[in-house]
Parts: structure tokens; sequence; C-alpha cells
């Protein structure tokens, strides 16, 4: 009896609720597997796919959205032992799955805590609640692979945004696992959308993409590139996440002000009267 | 029609000097390199005063005096203190209201009722609101220890001169900031004024600095590596340079830019209720309004009414002298806006629509634009696009919710909207779906100091007013 042959696993993008190669055809080698190279037109599809996904993801209800990443975090404890076979220390996949489930649940809270009635001047009726700006690009950080990609996806989606994510150029087989979670978790096709590849090659095309909403910086370590971004980004006044300290721990609570920045504020006035 | 005799405020309520310097670090000061520019009355072109330019020199004096103030004295006094000197210019803006609102129509153009009525009380009253923060921040919902961010770069426009100082100031000192501000050339009286209310006040020394000057001014003063944020109200076309130049800094900044917001009529609404709304949405501060409701939709079946009541009531508008109690619509701030406002609705005449005013006779001297709408307008005109900021009034028909929805929000501007109609799950499905930072439904142009105000898209980011106010100038 000759030993089984292991079926090995082709590691692609994640665009729309599908797993696509690079329109391109490029891969390149990294983590012993050959990943998919995504290109400026990946970029530019993975937009449309995530602005399709805007309408129904931010229309859903609060409590639904709630659900699903709950589901998510459910899907991402099932598979903690192949985040661990791909080098995640433990402790890092415990702290992932504990992150998503407390971004989860501010799916339902954070309009009360950060909106509320206005006690203006007048006979009106004056209320402010948060809204989701649209479709927010997201370079993630490099490293913790896992714990740093949960961390600035969650918060971005939890409130009713879709992303594209520029993933860890040197650590992306964690990233196409939690898009294998994300898949699995009732998340509507196009709410995330994963790149894999080089980060200098598709965060231009975010940065500069017209119909992208707000870009998070979190994962850009050289100054240059974050600046060039950041002005590509004014194009269209993009709200901008600016690129996270060195020393940043993605242990620590943190807050809400990822999650609000990815927010308008909309403030509705209505006249009292008989 | 009833014949009005004239019923003018008496401008001998204010002292406009000759000539006024910088306010840095607590005092008047010339500029280092001399320059000055004017500033006139435009509903007569009359010169009000002559007015220091601020230079890169000057700015950087004014960065450091705010600097030190804010090492020295602002940022370590106890928020109970700071919430006091704020309590007292509010007092003060109060006692001297009618001083501020002549002199705010005089630089402005705009009718004193305005003035008066609505500019000045909101402007005390922002102050009344964000002193009371001064000492309760850690319970704004920011952490237990908010902390602030140091030296602000503030730069505002003509339309609302003392009310947006209010709306960038008050703020601001609130949370223990210190500020350089940059009132607009055309209107820099009232802040004048204010920097002479901060020395009654015995505010100290640097906590409030007014660099005078035009576009350069402002770029030297947000540009400076000295200032921590950057706070802007004027263009988009400005806010896209500004949100460039912090690129790549750690400055933190706010932009409240544009707006072509529609104003949405359902064919329940009641008519004359809606129609002054919209006369007050778009012929406000002579339209002078990024907020201005500059895009009226109406329901195809009552478009006849509506139009019919809205000349009707237009015709009763009356245009002229700011300072008559009578006025509804005063001067266009200064011959390059009116410039812009005749290029824009040539535009829109050219491209096909079809345009009326109301009989109305305009002064000789100084800026006017008559109240002005087009109908027959399509999206793709300039008029429907593009900011005009005058009394200018597009007017598109729709038939179904969808489709008011669909064009009220293709623009790339998201500041404000309206909402007409008597169908309360109407409204409030519709303000679900507009994309705008205000929604008014059955009203428009309202504003209160505890409710925040801001755009979506290229409208800018950030909010004033209310608690959310508070935290463009924390550190969070």
């Amino acid at each position: 009896m000759s030993e089984r042959v292991a079926v090995r696993k082709t590691y692609k993008l994640f665009i729309g609720g599908k797993f696509p190669r690079s329109e391109s055809g490029r891969s390149y080698l990294v983590q012993d597997a050959n990943v998919s190279l995504a290109s400026r037109k990946d970029a530019r599809d993975a937009v449309v796919a995530a602005r399709a996904a805007v309408k129904g993801w931010a229309g859903a209800t609060a409590y639904n959205r709630g659900q699903i990443l709950y589901r998510a975090a459910e899907m991402l404890e099932g598979r903690r032992e192949q985040f661990v076979a791909l080098g995640v220390p433990g402790d890092e996949v415990d702290a992932a799955v504990d992150r998503w489930v407390w971004y989860a649940g501010w799916s339902d809270k954070l309009a009360q805590v950060y909106g509320g009635a206005n006690p203006v001047a007048g006979p009106y009726f004056n209320l402010s609640a948060p809204e989701p700006t649209g479709v927010v690009a997201v370079v993630a950080p490099e490293r913790p692979a896992l714990l740093g990609l949960v961390s600035v996806i969650a918060p971005a989606i939890v409130t009713g945004n879709t992303v594209v994510v520029a993933t860890s150029p040197t650590e992306p087989l964690a990233a196409v696992t939690l898009a294998e979670v994300l898949a699995t978790s009732d998340l509507p096709g196009g709410v995330v959308n994963l790149l894999t590849g080089r980060i200098t090659e598709t965060a231009p095309t975010l940065a500069a993409h017209m119909d992208v909403n707000a870009i998070d910086l979190t994962g850009v370590t050289d100054a240059e590139l974050a600046a060039d971004l950041e002005v590509k980004a004014a194009a269209n006044l993009k709200r901008v996440l600016r690129p996270a300290p060195a020393d940043h721990d993605w242990f620590a609570d943190p807050g809400l002000g990822r999650m609000t920045t990815l927010l308008e504020t909309k403030t509705v006035w209505h006249p009292k009267g008989v | 029609m009833f014949e009005y005799a004239p019923a003018p405020e008496s401008r001998s309520v204010v002292d406009i000097k000759p000539a006024y310097g910088l306010f840095v670090d607590g005092t008047f000061v010339d500029p280092v390199d001399g320059g000055s520019f004017k500033s006139i009355n435009p509903a007569s072109e009359e010169v009000l005063a002559e007015i220091a330019e601020g230079g890169a020199q000057d700015v950087d004096r004014a960065v450091r005096a705010a600097r030190t103030a804010y090492e020295k004295v602002w940022g370590p006094m106890p928020g109970r203190d700071r919430a006091k000197y704020l309590f007292r210019i509010a007092r003060i803006i109060q006692e001297r209201s009618r001083e501020l609102a002549v002199l705010e129509s005089l630089d402005n153009g705009k009718p004193i009722k305005e003035s008066r009525d609505v500019d000045i009380p909101l402007v005390a009253a922002h102050f009344f609101y964000y002193a009371g923060w001064a000492d309760k921040l850690p319970y704004a919902g920011f952490g237990p220890d908010p902390k602030p961010l140091g030296v602000a770069a503030q730069v505002i426009p003509w339309n609302f001169p003392l009310l947006m100082l209010a709306w960038k100031i008050a703020p601001a000192l609130a949370a223990g900031n210190t500020v350089v501000l940059k009132p607009a050339e055309t209107t820099p009286l009232t802040a004048l004024l204010f920097a002479e209310i901060c020395q009654q006040a015995d505010l100290p020394a640097g906590v409030v600095n007014i660099v005078t000057g035009a576009g350069e001014t402002g770029r030297a003063l947000v540009e400076h590596p000295g200032v921590d944020k950057v706070a802007f109200t004027g263009s988009t076309e400005v806010g896209r340079a500004i949100a460039r130049a912090v690129a790549g800094t750690r400055k933190k900044l706010t932009l409240e830019l544009g707006g072509k917001a529609a104003n949405i009529v359902f064919d329940d609404a009641p008519i004359d209720q809606a129609v002054e709304g919209i006369v007050n949405g778009i012929f406000f501060n002579q339209g002078h309004v990024c907020c201005a409701g500059s895009r009226l939709l109406i329901q195809e079946s009552v478009a006849d009414r509506v139009l019919e009541s809205l000349k009707r009531r237009m015709a009763q508008l009356r245009v002229g002298d700011p300072l008559d109690k009578n006025t509804d619509i005063g001067a266009i701030n200064s011959a390059a806006q009116l410039a812009r406002i005749r290029e824009l609705s040539d535009a829109g005449s050219a491209e096909g629509a079809e345009r009326w005013s109301p009989p109305c006779e305009l002064p000789e001297r100084g800026f006017w634009f008559a109240p002005t709408i087009f109908t027959g307008v399509t999206q793709a005109h300039r008029i429907a696009r593009e900011e005009i900021f005058g009394p200018v009034l597009s007017v598109l028909t729709f038939r179904t919710p969808a489709e008011a929805v669909e064009k009220a929000n293709n623009t790339p501007y998201g500041l404000s909207a309206g909402i007409w109609t008597d169908k309360g799950s109407r409204i409030l499905w519709m303000a679900d779906r507009l994309r705008a930072g205000v929604v008014w439904a059955n009203t428009f142009n309202k504003f209160d100091p505890t409710s925040p105000f801001g755009g979506y898209k290229e409208s800018g980011y950030g909010r004033e007013g209310g608690r959310h106010g508070l935290e463009a100038y924390l550190n969070v």
C-alpha cells in the first residue's frame, strides 16, 4: 500500500462571495503556497462587488448583522486548529475569536451609544443616528496576520459597511482561510472582499477609486506610501484612518474609534405640533 | 400689496475703526510685512475698514502664541474655569448683540432680521452650550480622560462669519485647545470685534488668535507644522486641497464643505407650509448657505400648484437694504460671488432651462441678484449639479418616492435634504435613504448648538454641534 497523497488547497482571492484567481493569471510563492497576486483590475472588480453588497448589508437589521457576525465567530472557533497549522499562535486565534464576538455585539448597541436625541431650543423632534459610510478600503496589518485582520474587518462591517481588504503580503494564508470562514457564515457575498498580493499594487487603486467612501491605512508601514495614499484619497474626500503606530498592541481594548471613523451621523428634524 | 416705509436699523450702535491689526497673543499687532486689504459693505461698496493681511511670519507668531497659551495656561486650567471664560464670552455676546448684528449685516450684506434673530442668538447659544461641556468631558463618551489636541488652525467662510467662528472656537476651547482662526477676507469685522470681546472677558492671552487675510494666509496656517488640528468650512475644492496638504501629517482634520441639497415635496404636503420651506431653504441668507435647498424636487401631480404658489410668494420678497428690518433678501457678499451666480444662471438659460424672477427693483450700487427659479431643469444641467451659492433654485419633478431618492442622491455632495409630506412613515422611509448629514422633514434650515451638523460624501467629514462636535477637538 502506498501512502495516501494529500489534496492540497489552492489559495485564491475572495470577491463577491466567490473565490476567483487573479484576472491577471499571476500568483506568488509565499508560505510555501502559490497565492493569487491581485491586480489593479481585481481591486476594481472587488469595489464593484463591495458596492453591490452595500444596499442589502446596510439595509439589514442590526440584529441580523449581529447574528451573522456571531455565526462567523462560531465558524472561526471551529477552524482553530487549521489556523494554528498555518502558524498562527493559539492565543492569537482565541483573541481573534473574542474580538469578533465583541464587535458582533456592537451591531445593535452602537446607535444608542453614539447617537441620540438632541434637546434643541424649539418645538422639534431632533435625532442623530450613525449610518455606514459605504465601501471601505482596508490595508490590513502585516502581522498579527489573523488578529490584525479581524481587528480591521469586524469594526468596518458590523455597522453596515462593505470592505475591500488588501491582506498581509507576507502572511496571506490566514486571510484566505478567514475568507472560507466568512463564506460559510451567511455573510452576503461582497460584504468582505480580500485581495492577496502587493500593497503597492492594489492600495493606490483603492485609494484613488471614486466609488470608495473611506480608507483604513492601518497596515501601511511606509510613511511615504501612506502620505501618497492619503493624497489620493482626498480626490473624493474619503474618510481616512491613518496607519497604526508600530508598537500598537493588538490585544488591547480597541475602543470605538475604528467603528466611528467609518460612520456618518445623520440628524433628522421634524416639527412638533397638533 | 402693501407699501412699506423704510425701517432702517441705526448703524450708530457700531464703532468701526479705520484700520485693524491682527489679534495675536491677546493684543492687536501690525503684520510683519505691513500688507493690508479693504473690507467693504457689499450693499453700497463703501469701504468699511482697512484690514491687516497676515503673512507666513504672522501666522507663525500666532501659532507660537497659541502653543504657549496651550502649554502654560489653557491646557493645565481646570475645565471648570475654562467653562467660566466661555460663559463670560456667551454673556458678552448677548449683551452686545445689537452691535454684532448691525456689524454683521454691514460687512456681510445679510438682512438685519437674520443677523439679529438667527446668527447672533445662535452664536451666544453655541458658546453657552459648549461652556457647559468644558468640565464634563469625561462624560462625553470618548473615554474617561479625553485629551485636547493642542493648537487648532481654523479657517471659516463669509456666509455666517460670526456663527462659523462660534462653531469653530467654542468646542475647541471647551475641549482645552487653543486656536488660530482666519476669517474670510470679505467678512473679517465681527471676528475682530470678537477679539475685543475676548479681551473684555479677560480670556488669557494667546488662547484665541485671529489672523486676517485671504487664501495665502489660510494656506500658511493650515500648512504650519506647529498646528495639531485643522478645521475648515468652505468650498469642496479648497477642502480637497487641504486634505492633500495634511496628508502624511498627524494633524486631525474636519471639513464642512459644499452642498446641493434636494428639497422634496410630495403631493400630500401642506402646500403653503412647503412653499414657506422652499423659500426659506433657498432664499435665506441670499442662498449663501452650504446646506441650502437648491434643488427643488416636486412630485409631478402637484408641480403646477406648487410653482404657482411659489411664484406668488416670491413676488412678496423684499430685496434691498440689509439694515432695513423689512428686508428679506440682502446683498450678495462680493463682486466675485455675484459673477459666479451670474455665470451659472446664464449657463442654466443656455442649457435650456426656463428662468423666472419676480419683478423686483434692485439698488444701483452694491451687489444684488433677484430671487430666481429655473424650471425644466434636468439632472445633467450645471445648475442641477454645481453649487451656485446664491438665490437661485433649480426645479425638477419626480413621480415615485424611489425616483425622488434616486434624484436626491445623484450628487457628489451630501450635506442636507428636505422632505415635505403629511405621511410619517414616508418621512422615515425617505430619511433612511437620503445620503445627507441633516434631513429636515416639514421644516428647513434649522440649526441648534445641540444638534450635530455635517456632511456625507464630498460635503466633508466630522460634525459640528452637539456631543459629536467635541470629537473634532479631542484626541480620540
